[in-house]
């Protein structure tokens, strides 16, 4: 049904790829992620809440066309569906029924609940394309309210301590995360860089409720944030920018934080382990779920994860990607 | 044990010295003394002899799990630190929180009686533990146990906590936690204490540290303000005697005096109540011999007089610490060196000669000690003999007087002949400060032989770098092959090693475990300060402190070297 290609997964049956990694003619997009949906291809097509998102990032002149979750589509002889994925707002596992079956790819996704996004939907089918991000045992989730009282907590002793909490996270996805779970738990407005807005903003227009947020960027020189919650992009850190925050503690908001040598080979002064992949044990519980007999492990740790599989009695394969090294989306 | 986590945590938590400081300083106010006492054994990196085997710890992991032990190593070389990635595994057994047990009493009552007992019942204890404690907890058991407990936190932040927390002079503080000792709340006390204790009697001074000269050797001024010696490579170490008794301590902190039993011996010829600071040197035919013949030294324990017939030491001195019981740190160099000369001037003048020892050097700096005559134990005749072929085992190091600093330069050309490793600069009027403190003490070493070879082969590092492959195996031509020459894993900024990083993951030809067999494009120039002929290595070449000193994007990997030239640097070292 699909087959490794140099520009990434294609369909032959439908003349589509799937994430692809270079310029193609049909693009079907899992989410609006940079590693899954790469400039340049002539047409795009994904899930409904993906689309402003997808428009956002590559312009308005680019062709990208969107489907409601679950209602399926025909392109040459297969049906194609998207269904929800629970990583982000729109991400979208991809069900795919040919006459060979019933394939799924399932892009990023987690099962922990989400308030900007609608949850994973368990699909059954025969073979699973899975990401295999954290597939490694030692990675393992806390629940997410007790992450975000974490977070809060450390906030608030920054306040005591009158310094600036400055909480790096990914601009797609994370952001809006942590700010519609403070929103729960808290009245405070947050400061953000200024890079984050727009996507912040897509957020709110799709009706999901955040804390409010002022950018930290457009304040007057000389603003005091002693005491104030900055979230910032990665990319920030160790620049100029970061000079207007003052006295700060530095927090990483990531999976990739459940290993103590990670935190500290950045030199983060917090770590907070929270990620919109699945962490080993919801690999397996969703692994168990599609009913599958045949998985493709993707992304991170896939080939430990493929061999645990193949141990247990499945047919278990690795596919390559361009992006190996660090999730970009956690 | 919760406390001493807490305090790990916030340890843990900052980047900022003062805070960690801080952190520690309430803790040693607070926690009772005995646990406090091995708070300082742990945090000052003493470890407790490992107590469990890993494969055991593999074993625990697979039965409360059925995580296996191939999918544990992909955890490790990921984690980089077997008991946190045990810890991490294990974490999905969910935590039972009991009653808090002291730190002195964990460490005394359960983790250091684990070793008596067989496999099975150890495990059980394990279980059992880990159910009751909560993360921070079980990750710190996991490393107590395994003897692998670090925090970023260095002796002298230690140090100067304690001070802080006693209201002591840090130097004070600093030579109490030299040497040997056994924590207890009697020694924690006697840590703090306003008195001068019995123990303070065997304890050396935390050693000076010289700098690297990174700048223009004429940055330091005129020539004449500075006390230069030729740098040695050997053990660093200081020689105490008080009230009659010798202790030789290296620098870190290890009792060495029964290693090198001949300089010992050449000791009781030494006034009471002095400490000298030098050089424990391989030395033979009057020159060093390379580091790899004292390394023999270091490793025996056993039927030292007979290896030091072939590997003869002596101890360099160069500096003089305490004089007549009184701690002379701060007179200037210049008056410590005078006293150093006098002292060990006397000490040879004890000494009854010897008949084939009497044509010692003329050297007028080299100052000669010879003590065979009271050497106890059963090795005195062995150590006489071994005397006889040196010329003095107490030797000041020569003084280098140059009438500038081009003179200086050009006879800096003749270290590598003369088996040193360059100057030291010491500046006249300084005092002997702690720690490695810039300005007074600079070391002017000589540049490293350099290579140009191929990356080949790359894993994970361990620790902070556990997620980054950062530990690179290089290989030079031969035969039309890169065969391995040197492993190295430091000389690369934080963002070269991101993207080497990046680049190793997208050309992997092989793994091999964590090993990734990579396609040889990358050019690195390689320094490193030794190089010997070697069977254990399939180059045939071992080579000393490797590092990286220049990624060679301009190089392609044919124009790295080949064996065969790196053959003639060893050759060129031999005939020197």
């Amino acid at each position: 049904m699909l087959i490794e290609s140099p520009a990434g997964l294609f369909c032959p049956g439908g003349g589509f790829y799937i994430d692809p990694w270079g310029a193609v003619e049909r693009a079907v997009i899992t989410h609006a992620h940079g590693d899954h949906a790469r400039f340049g291809s002539q047409a795009y097509l994904c899930a409904d809440p993906s689309r402003t998102l997808l428009q956002r990032r590559f312009g308005p002149d680019v062709i990208v066309q969107s489907r409601p979750y679950g209602d399926p589509i025909t392109i040459g002889d297969v049906q194609v569906s998207f269904h929800s994925a629970g990583h982000i707002l729109g991400s979208a596992q991809i069900r795919i029924e040919g006459s060979d079956g019933v394939w799924v790819v399932a892009g990023d996704f987690k099962r922990a609940a989400d308030p900007t996004c609608t949850p994973f939907e368990p699909l059954a089918c025969d073979t699973f394309v899975t990401e295999s991000t954290f597939g490694l045992p030692i990675y393992r989730w806390d629940p997410t309210n007790v992450v975000i009282g974490e977070i809060l907590e450390w906030w608030d002793e920054n306040r005591r301590n009158n310094r600036t909490s400055a909480l790096f996270c990914y601009t797609i996805g994370k952001v809006q995360r942590i700010l519609a779970e403070l929103a729960a738990i808290t009245d405070r407005r947050a400061f953000v860089h200024g890079m984050m807005l727009p996507m912040i903003d897509a957020y709110r227009d799709a009706g999901i409720r955040m804390l409010e947020v002022s950018s930290a960027t457009e304040q007057p020189r000389g603003t005091k944030f002693a005491g104030e919650l900055v979230l910032t992009p990665l990319s920030a850190r160790g620049t100029p920018w970061m000079r207007r925050l003052g006295d700060h503690s530095d927090a990483f908001a990531s999976g990739l934080m459940r290993v103590r040598g990670v935190r500290r080979q950045r030199a983060f002064d917090r770590g907070f382990v929270l990620s919109d992949h699945a962490d080993w044990p919801a690999l397996l519980q969703t692994i168990t779920e599609t009913g599958a007999s045949r998985i493709l492990a993707t992304h991170g740790y896939a080939e430990p994860l493929a061999h645990h599989l193949r141990d247990h009695g499945y047919e278990a394969a690795t596919l390559r990607t361009a992006w190996e090294g660090e999730p970009s989306g956690d | 044990m919760r406390r001493f986590a807490l305090l790990y945590d916030a340890i843990d938590r900052t980047t900022s010295t003062n805070a960690k400081v801080a952190a520690m300083v309430d803790y040693f106010r607070t926690a009772p003394p005995e646990d406090a006492a091995w708070a300082v054994y742990f945090l000052t990196g003493r470890r407790l002899k490992r107590l469990v085997p890993y494969a055991a710890i593999n074993d625990w992991v697979l039965a409360a799990t059925g995580v296996e032990s191939w999918l544990l190593g992909e955890c490790y070389s990921v984690v980089g630190d077997g008991a946190e990635t045990a810890a991490l595994v294990l974490d999905q057994i969910p935590p039972a929180p009991s009653e808090d047990l002291a730190l002195a009493r964990w460490v005394e009552d359960r983790i250091m009686l684990l070793r008596e007992l067989d496999p099975a019942a150890q495990q059980r204890r394990m279980m059992t533990w880990w159910r009751g404690l909560d993360r921070l907890q079980r990750f710190l058991l996991l490393k107590l146990v395994t003897g692998e407990f670090r925090v970023g936190v260095s002796q002298t932040l230690v140090v100067r906590a304690l001070a802080q927390a006693a209201e002591l002079p840090a130097t004070t503080v600093a030579a109490r936690l030299m040497g040997e000792w056994t924590p207890s709340a009697d020694w924690f006390t006697s840590v703090l204490s306003h008195e001068r204790t019995e123990d303070d009697k065997s304890r050396p001074y935390p050693f000076f540290l010289a700098s690297p000269l990174e700048d223009g050797i004429a940055t330091l001024g005129d020539p004449h303000d500075w006390l230069i010696e030729w740098k040695w490579d050997g053990i660093r170490a200081q020689l105490v005697k008080r009230g009659g008794v010798i202790h030789l301590w290296s620098r870190g902190e290890e009792l060495i005096t029964h290693r090198f039993p001949e300089i010992a011996a050449a000791a009781t010829h030494l006034p009471d109540g002095i400490v000298l600071d030098g050089e424990v040197l391989a030395f033979r035919d009057d020159r060093p011999m390379p580091f790899s013949a004292l390394q023999q030294r270091i490793g025996r324990q056993k039927q030292v007089a007979q290896l030091a017939r072939t590997v003869p030491v002596v101890f360099m001195v160069y500096d003089i610490l305490e004089d007549q019981g009184e701690d002379i740190r701060s007179l200037p160099q210049a008056e410590r060196r005078e006293r150093l000369e006098l002292r060990i001037e006397e000490a040879v003048r004890l000494v009854p000669r010897q008949a084939d020892t009497t044509a010692a050097d003329d050297d007028e700096f080299t100052l000669t000690s010879q003590s065979a005559s009271d050497a106890s134990g059963a090795d005195q005749t062995d150590m006489a003999s071994v005397f006889g072929r040196t010329s003095g085992v107490l030797r000041t190091s020569p003084l280098v007087a140059p009438a500038s600093w081009d003179e200086l330069a050009s006879l800096r050309a003749e270290s590598r002949t003369r088996g040193v490793e360059g100057f030291m600069l010491k500046r006249r009027r300084s005092t002997y400060g702690v720690g490695r403190k810039r300005g007074d003490w600079w070391k002017w070493k000589i540049d490293p032989f350099t290579i140009d070879a191929v990356l080949i082969y790359a894993q994970p590092g361990s620790g902070r770098r556990a997620s980054l492959l950062t530990d690179y195996t290089f290989g030079v031509w031969s035969e039309g092959e890169l065969v391995p020459i040197a492993k190295a894993y430091s000389g690369l900024s934080n963002d070269e090693i991101a993207e080497m990083d990046r680049w190793i993951r997208r050309h992997t030809r092989e793994r091999f475990g964590p090993v990734r067999h990579v396609e040889p494009v990358h050019v690195f120039e390689l320094g490193f300060e030794a190089i010997a002929r070697s069977t254990r290595h399939r180059s045939g070449i071992a080579v000393r402190f490797p590092r990286m000193l220049r990624w060679r994007k301009d190089k392609k990997p044919e124009e790295a070297d080949t064996l065969e030239a790196v053959q003639r640097l060893l050759d060129g070292t031999r005939q020197a």
